[in-house]
């Protein structure tokens, strides 16, 4: 009997991925809370609540060709793009080897050109007009790539984002734009944010489709994003997707969430994905017992070599700080 | 050799680099069919079609950051800013974008742009279509900024802007872009950016500027000529990172220094270029480091009487170096 997942073009093994990559994905962060209380790691920003829309969605791109430009939530897309567990705990530990930035950067600033992750900064949305321009090289180069842009619901009120959007508009250019709408902006909530009823809507004026999916549900953005996909490659534009799931942590290690009733927490603690797409697994007969303890099993032990590796990993040197500014 | 105005040289430099290499592309407002309000993209959107020479919405962030995005690729946009006074909506994109992506991805990316704009008053264009705002940019690591003062020298730095695999702010003063001609070689060539450039040999005072300024302060110099007076004069070429060697150099070579610019006095270019004077040259000079700039208020007044106070002109550099030189 067809499943979900089978009518999405899934195999088995394939859900068992993403569900292995949104767990390694939870972990790391899990991790990297830990070293941050216990004093070794100096801060931590989040991915949890979300990893169903980051590692569905990147399971709909072409991991071997399209780019991604990150916000800093996203552990989930890095991953599922290539980043490993031993990259990410470079950059928690500010290590030299940190392929993001050598330990330049705050964790959260991604990227990595093999794996063509753009590079990213901490002033929200600067991120959708590079995408733009990768999609509009890839148009006039005649590639068959897309260009896929991440930003959480507070950051679609920057004008970089009406800029960019608009252009890829005018010029039907292949992005594909997801807002992870996880609720807060910080301490501030979504209806303190926009006055539209939701962020896709907003897609109409820049000629795009947009559309509105359950961020818990990775079956459900994996199909979002593979339409939108399809779309892009066959010349019809972008499409914004509004992914809507819940923050489950504080904004980041620096901040407590007293802004908002742990009631309100604990009901959204029950659509985790974790749990609920863990749970879908076992009802398909696809997940189990013996098969997730392998899962944690294998996470852990890659996260503890991860961890150690990076703790004893050197600095970069001092002067190091001077390299870099222009070519060399 | 062609006699070429200025915006002719930057034309023709643009049509080279987009002939030798296909990824140079440009993007801005109006620069296709129009071929730009100024005319320096006059005839490359019939030459090398939409793509290439790209009409953007009017949007000057999304100008900037399309740009590098696709420079980040690995394109050789060269964006077009309809005026300098435009490009605040960008500066996100290029300080906190352009300027560090290199740094902040410890050399695994990099930004290869050139982003033009007309700059400079003089032109009747009141406060938002005169200002010089390279001061702005010029504490940003990362960033260079490049503001010609000849034809020759337009056409040689934006070549090399366009080859640079770094960020390039190249700032043309839109005054002189009909106001000034010369010989400029058919050839190919690029002039080095960071390097000042002396433009006249003296031994009497020295005068450290860029852009238009270059060409009032030359004016000048031929006319001191005839009373014994022999200036020296340095073009800065590249404003940020400044040539420090070459500035120590032309200020040690007469003792007397007068720098200029027509942006407003506190917080300027110049202002830095007299810390490395004072820094490197005190016991060579024999005279105190003067400045002729703007003033300081926001930017030049639209009626003649009140922008013509506030540029600097060939009156004014001749008071000052006439001064200086009998200090």
């Amino acid at each position: 009997m067809a499943n979900l997942h089978t009518e999405l073009g899934l195999s088995d093994q394939d859900v068992l991925d993403i569900y292995q990559t949104m767990l390694l994905a939870r972990k790391i962060d899990e991790r990297m809370w830990l070293l941050n209380r216990s004093g070794k790691i100096p801060f931590v920003i989040s991915c949890q609540g979300q990893e169903a829309a980051q590692v569905g969605a990147s399971f709909a791109l072409n991991r071997e060709k399209d780019y991604v430009s990150p916000y800093y939530r996203d552990l989930g897309v890095v991953l599922s793009f290539g980043m490993t567990a031993k990259d990410l705990m470079l950059s928690a530990f500010a290590k030299a080897e940190d392929p993001n930035s050598g330990g330049r950067q705050m964790p959260g600033h991604f990227g990595q050109k093999k794996n063509r992750i753009l590079t990213g900064s901490s002033p929200v949305t600067t991120q959708v007009p590079h995408a733009v321009g990768v999609a509009l090289a890839g148009k006039m180069e005649k590639k068959d790539f897309v260009s896929f842009v991440t930003l959480g619901e507070g950051s679609s009120n920057q004008g970089d984002f009406h800029e960019g959007l608009n252009f890829a508009g005018v010029h039907k250019l292949p992005v594909i734009t997801m807002v992870e709408n996880n609720q807060y902006a910080i301490s501030v909530p979504i209806e303190k944010q926009i006055a539209s009823k939701n962020i896709s809507v907003r897609a109409l004026s820049y000629g795009m489709e947009g559309v509105t999916v359950d961020g818990n549900d990775p079956l459900a953005v994996y199909k979002a994003v593979r339409d939108a996909r399809e779309r892009a490659i066959n010349g019809e534009g972008g499409t914004v997707i509004e992914a809507v799931s819940y923050r489950l942590t504080a904004h980041s290690s620096d901040d407590d969430d007293r802004y908002r009733e742990k009631e309100e927490v604990d009901e959204a603690k029950k659509q985790d994905a974790i749990i609920t797409f863990g749970n879908y697994l076992k009802e398909e007969n696809v997940l189990s017992n013996k098969i997730e303890e392998e899962m944690n099993r294998d996470i852990t032990s890659i996260i503890n070599e991860a961890t150690d590796y990076a703790e004893e990993a050197p600095y970069a040197m001092p002067e190091d700080a001077l390299k870099y500014v222009y070519e060399e | 050799m062609p006699v070429m105005s200025y915006i002719q040289a930057v034309t023709t430099a643009l049509k080279e680099e987009m002939l030798r290499d296909e990824k140079v592309f440009i993007l801005g407002e109006d620069v296709g069919k129009k071929g730009g309000v100024f005319r320096a993209t006059e005839g490359l959107y019939n030459e090398f079609g939409e793509y290439r020479v790209l009409d953007t919405p009017l949007s000057e962030s999304a100008i900037a950051g399309v740009g590098i995005g696709a420079a980040m690729y690995g394109m050789r946009p060269v964006a077009e800013m309809q005026f300098a006074d435009f490009i605040m909506p960008a500066v996100n994109q290029i300080i906190s974008e352009a300027a560090k992506t290199r740094y902040r991805s410890n050399n695994d990316w990099n930004v290869p742009i050139t982003i033009r704009a007309p700059y400079g008053g003089g032109v009747h264009g009141a406060l938002y279509h005169s200002q010089s705002v390279e001061a702005v940019f010029a504490n940003q690591p990362g960033l260079k900024i490049v503001m010609p003062s000849s034809p020759y020298d337009v056409k040689g730095l934006l070549k090399a802007a366009i080859r640079d695999n770094d960020p390039v702010l190249f700032f043309e003063h839109k005054r002189a872009y009909r106001l000034l001609k010369e010989e400029v070689p058919n050839e190919d060539y690029v002039l080095p950016i960071g390097k000042a450039d002396v433009k006249r040999e003296g031994s009497d005072i020295t005068v450290i500027t860029y852009g238009l300024c270059v060409h009032f302060a030359l004016q000048t110099a031929e006319k001191l000529a005839n009373e014994g007076i022999e200036t020296h004069i340095l073009d800065l070429r590249t404003v940020y990172p400044l040539d420090k060697e070459g500035i120590i150099e032309a200020a040690s070579k007469t003792g007397k220094v007068l720098l200029i610019t027509e942006d407003n006095k506190e917080g300027s270019i110049i202002g830095e270029v007299g810390a490395i004077i004072a820094e490197n040259c005190l016991f060579d000079l024999d005279a105190p480091v003067m400045r002729l700039a703007g003033p300081d208020v926001p930017a030049m007044p639209f009626a003649p009487t009140m922008e013509k106070f506030f540029m600097v002109n060939p009156d004014k550099c001749e008071k000052a170096m006439r001064e200086l030189a009998e200090f």
